[in-house]
């Protein structure tokens, strides 16, 4: 597998009043390998939106490498990344917002298409542009009367089908989903989720996936990374991080993941308190004053995100395994 | 449970919304119990009808064009029907409401405290310190670090945790036989939803309250709940002991809604069995079953409204165990905590 997208090193502040600086991405370096769907978890603050903002330059670094497709776009400006966005596309939680609800489906959809120029620098005609908007309706498995219609006659989930179409018009090779399916009802969300499976199979995608359910993480992602206060804690392959977990801010959260069984909480791992504030980090690991297993070692420290075999990435002193 | 009569027994709940010259059901004969000390879990998706349930007997929705019907028992005491200062008397203190987010239902301009012991004092005799000494008490019995500092917080100084901490004493502030939490932990994190569900589990023992537990989280429901409620479109589709409804749900639309959740263990499925379409509108129900046009198991009998009848432990609108056709059991994965 070649990789898409490597990011070294990145970092990304936030200058704040009174002199402080918010660090959301504190020396994050990851691989994002074609046609994977690598997982992004982590609680609310620990800066896996940002990190994905930031992979698509829809946020400037602090500082760090991004390569797509081994084309450094991490100084790029806007007009140089043009032609790169055409290739990387995001589809974001709120689907009504993303959507203007002034406009149809149809002007929306075609956007993109009228924006960028085809494959060989010219402008699209419009039937070009018809025939292909029949066609993403097609793949999102909506009716080609949407396209005639306003945002606001759809349900949540139609919503989202269509910021996916969106998203797929210019034929990217990664998108980038921002908890797509978070403020979706169960019943819909499992469509979706089999909706984003079914277009991987289908035309070659590569996804980060950004959720903070670890379940759905879990259903539709190669990888995962788990992320705490701004950086990866734990990275590697999806089941052997959900069943074996080394890092125990990984093990803490899969154990409060409350569980639709009965009598499954029995054991649980309860953390105490909440994420610190990212203002001012506590010192040595991030997860040590929450960690039930910190030691001296953990405050003074902080431990790097090193490999421990089998392309397990843990950031721990003490891992579990 | 015969000789023991229910802390909260809601009959025939309906409630309309009038729109457009029509008047729009939201829910339809709703009818459960909550007994003493017992949790139960009202689960639905968006627009079942779980909030306005919790609402319309709170008498928090206030509009000329809504119409209610239907009664709502506490303490074999009629609550639909009583006049509004003497509905003071029981609402926020014997019956009190946390919502989702703490944010809006603190006030911005108080600090935590000072809300606290304004509610203790609307409904007791006591004064300031002896308020004070409660609310610091009570903070501290909600796991809230530094009690006394924190009373002297504003909202928007503490994290959502500490926020909805704090919302729960305000609820217990005059101990309540029943405490209804609409949502409480959908804007928290895993983590700290974790260490309110414990909390929220500890409430019959600590302070001897009943909870009536408003979620869309079927795992919330299963860890936390006694008796589950699972409302569909406004209407009843299922209740009866949680232990029952998540080894043997006997309504296509809780089997569906239970099997679309996917797995933390055990093998992963490459599709996500998931329920076609979306819930109808409270105008597009249809006049029989409501989950009808979504189910695998739709007939013709679907096209009478099915009344709830008695299936195993729990009572089911559903055509099919009247017909011996009852819902397998469920498949789960035994999870390892």
């Amino acid at each position: 597998m070649t990789d898409i997208l490597k990011a070294h090193d990145l970092c990304k502040d936030y200058r704040l009043s009174h002199g402080k600086t918010l660090r959301a991405l504190d020396h994050v370096s990851l691989t994002v390998r074609s046609g994977e769907v690598l997982g992004l978890v982590g609680e609310s603050g620990c800066g896996k939106s940002t990190l994905g903002r930031c992979l698509l330059r829809l946020t400037d670094l602090s500082s760090g490498n991004i390569l797509f497709e081994d084309q450094d776009i991490s100084r790029m400006n806007d007009r140089a990344l043009r032609p790169v966005r055409r290739r990387m596309q995001m589809v974001f939680q709120d689907s009504y917002a993303s959507l203007n609800p002034k406009r149809r489906i149809g002007d929306l959809v075609a956007e993109p298409l009228r924006v960028h120029p085809d494959a060989n620098g010219k402008k699209r005609s419009r039937q070009v542009i018809e025939v292909r908007l029949e066609e993403l309706m097609d793949l999102v498995s909506l009716p080609h009367s949407a396209l005639a219609r306003y945002p606001h006659e759809f349900s949540g989930g139609q919503r989202q089908r269509i910021n996916i179409a969106r998203a797929l018009a210019l034929s990217p090779r990664l998108i980038v989903a921002d908890e797509p399916v978070s403020a979706l009802d169960v019943s819909v969300q499992a469509q979706i989720v089999n909706l984003f499976t079914d277009l991987k199979e289908q035309l070659g995608l590569t996804y980060i996936f950004i959720a903070h359910d670890l379940a759905v993480v879990r259903q539709i992602s190669t990888r995962v990374a788990v992320m705490y206060l701004g950086a990866i804690v734990e990275l590697g392959d999806t089941d052997a991080v959900m069943q074996t977990p080394a890092h125990p801010y990984t093990m803490a959260l899969i154990s409060a993941v409350p569980k639709p069984v009965i009598g499954a909480h029995d054991e649980r791992i309860l953390l105490h308190g909440d994420v610190p504030s990212p203002i001012s980090p506590p010192s040595g690991c991030r997860f040590h004053t929450r960690c039930p297993k910190a030691e001296g070692r953990c405050s003074a420290e902080a431990p790097a995100l090193r490999d421990i075999g089998n392309g397990r990435q843990v950031a721990c002193h003490f891992p579990l395994h | 449970m015969a000789g023991d009569a229910p802390l909260l027994d809601v009959r025939d709940l309906s409630v309309s919304f009038r729109s457009g010259g029509r008047d729009v059901p939201i829910i339809e004969n709703v009818s459960f119990a909550v007994c003493e000390r017992e949790i139960l879990g009202i689960v639905g998706e968006s627009g079942s009808g779980k909030s306005v349930t919790a609402m319309a007997i709170m008498r928090l929705i206030d509009d000329p064009g809504v119409t209610l019907r239907g009664s709502v028992r506490f303490r074999g005491q009629e609550l639909t029907t009583l006049p509004q200062k003497a509905f003071r008397t029981i609402r926020g203190r014997e019956i009190a409401m946390i919502f989702q987010d703490p944010m809006t239902a603190f006030t911005p301009v108080y600090t935590v405290g000072w809300q606290i012991d304004e509610a203790i004092r609307v409904h007791e005799r006591l004064s300031k310190a002896e308020a004070r000494a409660r609310t610091v008490r009570l903070l501290g019995d909600m796991g809230v670090p530094d009690p006394e500092r924190t009373a002297n917080r504003y909202p928007h100084q503490l994290s959502g945790g500490l926020r909805q901490r704090a919302m729960i004493a305000m609820a217990l502030s005059c101990n309540p036989a029943l405490l209804i939490a609409d949502e409480p932990t959908t804007a928290l994190d895993v983590t700290v939803q974790a260490q309110i569900l414990d909390l929220l589990r500890n409430l019959r023992t600590d302070y001897g309250s009943a909870v009536m537990l408003i979620t869309h989280d079927m795992g919330v429901v299963a860890e936390t709940c006694d008796h589950v409620m699972v409302l569909y479109s406004g209407r009843v589709a299922e209740r009866g002991p949680a232990a029952a409804i998540f080894s043997q749900p006997a309504h296509p639309y809780t089997a569906a809604l239970l099997d679309s959740i996917p797995p933390l263990t055990g093998p992963r499925p490459t599709r996500l069995p998931s329920i076609a379409g979306a819930p109808p509108a409270p105008l597009e129900r249809p006049p029989g079953c409501a989950f009808a046009p979504r189910c695998h198991y739709a007939h013709a009998a679907c096209d009478i409204l099915p009344p709830l009848v008695r299936c195993a432990e729990q009572e089911v609108a559903c055509v099919l165990p009247g017909e011996g056709k009852a819902l397998p059991p469920r498949m789960t994965e035994r999870v390892e905590a």
